[in-house]
């Protein structure tokens, strides 16, 4: 009984503090969505809110970085997402080439750094 | 509702959905004959994708984290099925490997999640048909993500409406098997993969949104929401303010509105 409820502990966990608290926020959505049709004013300010909450994720995961991210020094970090951007406008918006010129800058950097 | 889109970004999703799937109704929109094209269409489309790639990088990186903080695979590829969001998995798992207390896990995870609800609130009522039921609503709610919310509000402008369901639940389910194989691979990748790789896996999160969020951005109101979030985030952050993140939406998200405002009274 007791290994039973031991293997099935990081399951519960993963519901409870993983899925749950994650989940609120669709749910909360899909019920403030009921009411809103596809001309609504209001989704204009939704979708600002939306891609604003976005970008201060993009900032906050580039300056304050997580796990081995932290190793890379924050300049370096700074200028990768810069050639990133410059890549995407210089390729005619190419997310793909914006993301690979972001990603050899900050890898080849760090290398280059001997990190 | 055309209004907010510009003529010419209307023109040019109606003809890149037509390039990519044929078949174009005479408003414009894409004509999948059943749900079920329509499922595989959106599963092509999320191929076809720069994030199902982007996805599989970062998700080699979260099934390896699972692997380090010794939770299962079954475990590792439940967690992507049904958090199923990136930065919320990350802090799950090292906060829980870490021995975090459960309150302050399940709050960190909770906080990283309320960018999702304006995403839902922003996406749902553009997959409404007449004949759609609310049931069919829950599975996109639970599917929204950055990458899914991204391509979906990109590309059902050229579907026809009663197939935009179908299509969204295709792109994230062709999303899903992505991230699911890399969460197996990076599994049992865990060990071997350098500090460099991981960093440069870690990466991909915050470049891939930042770019394909600003080629979304197409509207004065976007724009100007993505440059304040930048900007009002961070500092935020630096100040140590409680709930940063959702405070940088709202300030962020309001200001760019009253810009927009401002600037359709002025015309």
């Amino acid at each position: 009984m007791n290994a039973l409820a031991g293997e099935l502990w990081p399951y519960l966990l993963l519901v409870l503090v993983g899925y749950l608290p994650n989940e609120i926020w669709r749910a909360l959505g899909f019920f403030a969505a009921r009411g809103l049709d596809e001309g609504s004013e209001w989704l204009v300010w939704v979708r600002a809110v939306a891609t604003a909450v976005l970008a201060a994720v993009i900032a906050k995961l580039t300056i304050f970085a997580p796990g081995a991210l932290a190793g890379v020094p924050l300049a370096l970090r700074l200028v990768a997402v810069g050639c990133g951007v410059a890549g995407f406008y210089a390729t005619r918006r190419s997310v793909f080439v914006g993301v690979l010129t972001g990603e050899i800058v900050l890898i080849g950097g760090a290398y280059l750094l001997s990190l | 509702m055309r209004s907010i889109m510009r003529p010419m970004s209307v023109a040019r999703v109606a003809l890149n959905a037509v390039a990519t799937h044929g078949g174009a109704m005479p408003g414009g929109a894409t004509n999948f004959e059943t749900s079920g094209a329509a499922f595989l269409g959106g599963v092509r489309a999320a191929w076809l994708s720069v994030f199902a790639y982007v996805l599989f990088g970062t998700y080699i990186g979260i099934g390896a984290l699972a692997h380090d903080f010794n939770f299962s695979l079954l475990w590792a590829t439940l967690s992507t099925v049904l958090v199923w969001a990136g930065p919320a998995q990350v802090i799950l798992i090292s906060a829980l490997g870490a021995g975090s207390s459960l309150i302050e896990v399940a709050v960190a995870v909770g906080l990283s999640g309320v960018r999702l609800l304006p995403m839902v609130v922003s996406l749902l009522p553009r997959l409404k048909a007449p004949q759609t039921r609310a049931r069919d609503l829950v599975l996109p709610a639970h599917f929204t993500a950055v990458s899914m919310w991204v391509e979906s509000m990109r590309l059902i402008p050229g579907i026809a409406v009663e197939r935009r369901v179908a299509f969204v639940n295709g792109i994230a389910s062709g999303y899903m098997m992505s991230a699911l194989l890399a969460t197996v691979i990076g599994y049992y990748l865990a060990a071997r993969l350098p500090n460099l790789l991981t960093a440069g896996l870690l990466f991909l999160t915050p470049m891939s949104f930042l770019v394909s969020i600003t080629r979304n951005s197409v509207l004065l109101v976007d724009r100007l929401a993505l440059v304040l979030g930048l900007v009002i985030g961070p500092a935020l952050a630096y100040a140590a303010v409680d709930l940063d993140i959702l405070w940088a939406g709202i300030a962020g998200g309001t200001l760019a509105y009253v810009g927009h405002r401002i600037r359709e009274a002025l015309r």
